[in-house]
């Protein structure tokens, strides 16, 4: 057996070896955490797409996810490089993001919020993805919003209309392209004036969630301040599927005008019921009755069909725009899919591209770089005029869209025609407005 | 009073539907003993067979508009429905516009074929499982079913209007001696209504007139003794099945005008029909109809303003807080057998 003698130096030494051996693999940790979450180390760089692949939703989720692809293929210089030829930054080459190829991975956010976490957290945990963009429902925009602030990701939200999603639940990580309710009201306001009065007396029909009470909060105070008094705000259950017992009564309730709340499948079924309750044949108060939808959207449209004739609207987006932004998005989209894109397919389409046209200006993927890229971003060539992505709240401000359903839609897809584009300072707001205060942007947060 | 009457109306609509659904439910549990909780997703089928017969009532072909151009600036597709093409333009329109109230040619021998596959091939291997088993399997069929019709037909809803004629409203108040524009009702859902009456009529008078109800009526009572009289009642069984299946197949049919079909709609009314059948008593045809339309008065007074002022999200609860009252003072049902879910 040999005696080895344990000395005072070798207990230094080894403790030296051991000590550098074991600060190697932290002084790389060390040098990773003060980077950011998912840092893309290899050649290319992960997305993640999270949009309702299954659920009510789900035809809207394809058609954001279609949307989502182009992108990436127009990021990776395939395709016709769509709306890279028009947008006004000229940062992206068509060769990736910071020469990095661009892979995407997609989850389910089936609507709903738990669900939405869920996907999101494991496209960031497993997949390394280092934005995260799309969904249809602000409930599942506030909570992946939320999300993305804690994990260090920046979130691109897709279709979120509710004002809480830039008003108080917003983050710093989270960037709005969407229009939002109270520029809904903005924009409709004069159009309803001059194609209705001043003298109107409006019952509401509002889905009874966030963004129901917010989109009724937002168009009863633009109709009050045009002098239409409000009759009745009646809160309808989001389960509901038929509305006759809620719209029975609208006739005899001295109401001139119907506005309904409603999204999806909710707002199909109620308008439908409207309609076959006969509003729209009925005369009150001497005047036509008319029916509202502050916000529209194709797919819904067309599931709503014949009824929507006539029937005012307001929408982010409309592929029949004629802008070269719109032009090119069209083109390519509708070429790939032989079908003309929804607004919700190029709010993630244009939000896909603005989040690796700010890597590329912020030279870094890093989330507080691209905060900062993209705060008070001034832009154009996406498709909805000249776009301003404020600081103040990261909501993009831009032209709105006051649509109708077309009495007269030559093919599936020109179901709704565009009434009026009201201009960007129309529709505009102080971040401290009541309808979106409290909350704090607070901080970027990298992560890691 | 005018609304008051409304409310009775659109109770008596929504009824219309919960007690076809409940009738053919409870038709089940009292014939086979199973608890289908696939019956909704019938509901749903019924609703895409008149989407379907719609659809080949549309089969077009296609010609190229030189003059016009679609969304691309190609030559516009212009689409003519074979169907215009083979009887002329305005025979063609009418066969399109009446497809709903065809579709109940349509959907009657699909929807008892489809009962019939159901209950021979997965239902009944699970008549002498627990109650939990059956709900299982069937609540698993239901999703797979709605799956496949989302996958043939898409997430979103789909328009299935009623004929011209039968579209818009009526002012029912001018006939009784109301104000012009008090009671307007849709044409449709009284139509609906109508049909309600007419089929659950018809599945009694089945059941009541003919010996082959009598025979179904005797095994639901007795089934062994019905059987050691040589009766083969398995088979007669596996017919009412496929004759519930056929009820709930029409009324999603007659109730796509009202709200668009889409592949989630059998779920919604899955929940609420079981409730309908726990308050008029387990396999009771009649307490079935009776909850159905009752229910649906209840839920529509529950919608009114002034309910839901005096008390907020009772129209969101009151089918629920009716079936905890009845539960609790008379668990077997309004009209339910004694010793049903007394024990």
């Amino acid at each position: 057996m040999t005696n080895k003698s344990v000395t005072r130096r070798g207990v230094l030494k080894s403790g030296a070896v051991a000590g550098t051996g074991l600060a190697l693999p932290t002084i790389f940790t060390a040098s990773s955490a003060a980077a950011y979450t998912n840092e893309p180390t290899g050649s290319s760089v992960t997305l993640g797409f999270n949009v309702p692949q299954t659920g009510p939703y789900a035809e809207e989720g394809n058609d954001e996810l279609l949307a989502q692809q182009l992108a990436v293929e127009h990021l990776n210089g395939e395709g016709d490089g769509g709306c890279l030829n028009t947008f006004s930054s000229k940062a992206l080459q068509g060769n990736g993001i910071l020469g990095k190829k661009v892979e995407f991975v997609t989850g389910d956010t089936q609507t709903k919020s738990d669900a939405a976490r869920a996907s999101a957290k494991s496209m960031i945990e497993k997949d390394g993805a280092v934005m995260i963009n799309g969904g249809s429902s602000s409930g599942v925009a506030v909570a992946v919003q939320g999300l993305c602030q804690e994990a260090g990701v920046i979130f691109m939200a897709g279709l979120t209309h509710a004002n809480d999603t830039t008003g108080k639940d917003k983050k710093a990580n989270g960037f709005r392209h969407f229009f939002n309710a109270y520029m809904s009201g903005a924009a409709l306001a004069p159009v309803l004036a001059a194609e209705m009065g001043n003298e109107r007396r409006a019952y509401h029909l509002t889905a009874d969630y966030n963004w129901g009470w917010t989109q009724e909060e937002s168009i009863v105070a633009s109709t009050e301040a045009l002098g239409w008094e409000t009759v009745n705000t009646v809160k309808t259950p989001l389960a509901s599927t038929d509305f006759s017992s809620y719209i029975a009564p609208v006739l005899n309730s001295g109401a001139d005008v119907l506005v309904l709340n409603h999204y999806g499948g909710n707002m199909v079924n109620s308008l439908t019921n409207a309609i076959q309750f006969g509003l729209l044949d009925k005369v009150a108060n001497g005047k036509d009755f008319k029916i509202v939808v502050p916000l529209y959207s194709e797919l819904m449209a067309a599931g709503a069909g014949e009824n929507i004739k006539g029937v005012l609207g307001s929408m982010n987006w409309n592929w029949q725009l004629q802008d070269e932004g719109t032009k090119a998005f069209v083109k390519s989209f509708g070429e790939k899919y032989g079908k003309p894109p929804s607004n919700s397919a190029q709010t993630c389409y244009a939000q896909t591209l603005l989040y690796a046209d700010a890597c590329e200006r912020a030279g870094t993927f890093n989330p507080c770089g691209v905060v900062e890229a993209l705060e008070d971003f001034e832009f154009d060539g996406l498709g909805n005029g000249p776009t301003w992505y404020r600081g103040a709240d990261h909501q993009c401000f831009k032209d709105v869209l006051v649509v109708r359903g077309n009495e007269n839609p030559t093919n599936a897809y020109d179901t709704l025609e565009i009434v009026e584009i009201t201009p960007r300072a129309q529709v505009e707001y102080d971040p401290e407005h009541p309808m979106f205060a409290g909350g704090e942007l607070g901080q970027c947060n990298p992560g890691a | 009073m005018d609304a008051i009457l409304l409310q009775i109306l659109n109770g008596l609509d929504k009824g219309s539907a919960y007690a076809l659904i409940a009738l053919g439910l409870t038709l089940i549990f009292g014939t086979l003993g199973v608890v289908n909780f696939a019956h909704g997703a019938l509901f749903m089928i019924g609703a895409f067979c008149a989407v379907t017969l719609q659809k080949l009532m549309n089969l077009s072909f296609v010609t190229l508009d030189e003059t016009q151009t679609d969304f691309l600036g190609n030559p516009l597709k212009v689409e003519t429905p074979y169907v215009e093409a083979w009887f002329g333009p305005e025979v063609g329109a009418t066969i399109i516009d009446w497809s709903v109230p065809l579709a109940i040619l349509f959907a009657i021998p699909i929807m008892l074929l489809v009962g019939y596959v159901m209950e021979r091939g997965l239902i009944k291997h699970f008549y002498k499982r627990p109650h939990a088993d059956q709900i299982l399997v069937t609540f698993g069929l239901a999703i797979v079913l709605q799956e496949i019709v989302k996958y043939f037909f898409g997430a979103n809803p789909i328009q299935t209007p009623p004929p011209d004629a039968l579209s818009g409203s009526v002012d029912l108040g001018t006939m009784i001696g109301f104000d012009p524009n008090a009671i307007i009702y849709p044409i449709w859902r009284l139509v609906y209504f109508g049909f309600a009456v007419a089929i659950i009529g018809a599945v009694f008078s089945f059941l009541q007139f003919t010996t082959f109800g009598m025979v179904v009526r005797a095994g639901m009572a007795d089934r062994e003794t019905v059987g050691l009289l040589g009766i083969n009642i398995d088979r007669r069984f596996t017919i009412m099945f496929g004759i519930a299946a056929a009820v709930a197949g029409l009324a999603g049919v007659m109730y796509g005008p009202l709200n668009p079909p889409n592949y989630h709609m059998g779920m919604d009314f899955l929940v609420l029909s079981f409730v309908v059948v726990v308050v008029g008593g387990m396999g009771s045809l009649p307490g079935a109809v009776l909850a159905g339309f009752l229910l649906g008065i209840l839920e529509s007074f529950a919608s009114t303003t002034w309910a839901t002022t005096t008390i907020p999200g009772i129209n969101q609860i009151i089918i629920y807080l009716v079936a905890i009252i009845v539960l609790l003072t008379r668990p077997r049902g309004l009209m339910g057998r004694k010793g049903v879910m007394e024990e």
